[in-house]
């Protein structure tokens, strides 16, 4: 009963989410917003309960295989990814491997920036 | 069994949303039991291998995109219940996350607004059309939310989806290797680095190397989502590729 319990959850969340992005106009992604709705109850309730933590972990751990149809897609692309294979692969490599890095470099260098602003309070 | 037999079992079995379904879940599986058999090696990444199988398997029975996802749309659409799921491991991580708040934020921030500057620029320089350069924008966000966005900026959401995945899988077989190279060892840092640019893929594989990791990669990934949506439009905007 709490996986049932956990996923009815997480779904009710979602259709709040499309809901209210639809009624207000808002340019966000409706399973954003029900991710933000969630987040917030679960401050003010203080715990998420085992119905909750069953339903996410379960979906969580399988979380890379709801990415394979998607990317299956890419059959239907073939052309335009042939003919703009070199911009599209230098894109997709270059960015991501850079944004790793600096992603990485600016919070090691504000976490030493608020260790040291830390120290000077002291 | 005859030949006409097994047509009429093929032409009734493809007809039906079950056999997308069933074969997505196998070539996973198969894909993720050789993963495992080579130790975790990144390079066979069970997304990457799934998906070439499953390729390979529709050019050859000669079936359309369009039917395998009348059954792949039921493990498609737990992306939507999985992104609102994300809500509790940032819930989990309170506590640190309230001592790191403003780092986080800004980290996070830089992150996703140099992701999609850096995918556009590179692919401009080198001459992509403008559809490719909206598509390639939300690249580093988990797929609903991209495939969203790409509508709202006049990309195309299918082809989104697949350089999300791609971007995915970059993230996910080079992305503890970097952080090794740079000498970085806090899980807080590779965490976040790797939910910025990798989002649920780079997240996945955040959660093999220890929970820590993962739960940072989450929150960014889930942050990451928040600030691309509400910011993308607008940069690009800036940038004159929408008007």
């Amino acid at each position: 009963m709490g996986f049932l319990i956990g996923i009815t959850v997480l779904l009710s969340y979602q259709l709040l989410g499309e809901a209210l992005v639809l009624l207000l106009d808002l340019p966000v992604p409706g399973p954003v917003m029900g991710m933000l709705l969630l987040f917030l109850t679960l401050l003010v309730r203080k715990r998420t309960g085992q119905a909750l933590d069953s339903a996410s972990g379960s979906l969580l751990s399988h979380l890379s295989l709801l990415f394979v149809p998607a990317g299956v897609g890419a059959m239907l692309h073939f052309q335009r990814i042939g003919s703009e294979w070199l911009p599209i692969s230098a894109a997709l490599v270059f960015s991501t491997l850079l944004t790793l890095v600096v992603t990485a470099l600016v919070m090691k260098g504000l976490q030493r920036l608020l260790v040291r602003k830390g120290a000077a309070h002291e | 069994m005859n030949e006409v037999d097994l047509n009429t079992l093929w032409v009734y079995l493809s007809a039906s949303p079950l056999l997308g379904l069933v074969v997505t879940l196998l070539a996973y599986i198969v894909s993720y039991r050789l993963y495992e058999m080579a130790n975790r090696h990144p390079l066979l990444n069970p997304v990457a291998l799934a998906m070439v199988l499953l390729i390979v398997l529709l050019l050859i029975t000669d079936t359309p995109y369009s039917r395998y996802f009348e059954g792949a749309q039921f493990v498609h659409f737990l992306l939507g219940p999985a992104t609102v799921a994300l809500a509790v491991p940032l819930y989990q991580q309170i506590s640190k996350l309230r001592a790191l708040w403003s780092v986080v934020l800004i980290s996070v921030l830089v992150g996703v607004s140099f992701a999609a500057l850096s995918a556009v620029g590179i692919a401009w320089l080198l001459g992509a059309s403008p559809e490719t350069l909206l598509s390639l924008a939300p690249k580093s966000v988990t797929t609903p939310v991209a495939m969203g966005i790409s509508e709202t900026i006049g990309g195309l959401p299918s082809l989104t989806a697949v350089m999300v995945v791609v971007t995915g899988i970059i993230g996910a077989v080079f992305g503890t290797r970097i952080f090794d190279l740079l000498g970085l060892k806090d899980d807080s840092v590779r965490g976040i680095a790797m939910g910025v640019a990798a989002h649920g893929i780079g997240t996945a594989r955040a959660f093999q190397v220890n929970s820590q990791m993962g739960a940072f990669s989450g929150l960014a990934m889930a942050l990451s989502a928040l600030a691309t949506a509400l910011l993308l439009p607008w940069m690009l905007k800036l940038t004159g590729l929408i008007g």
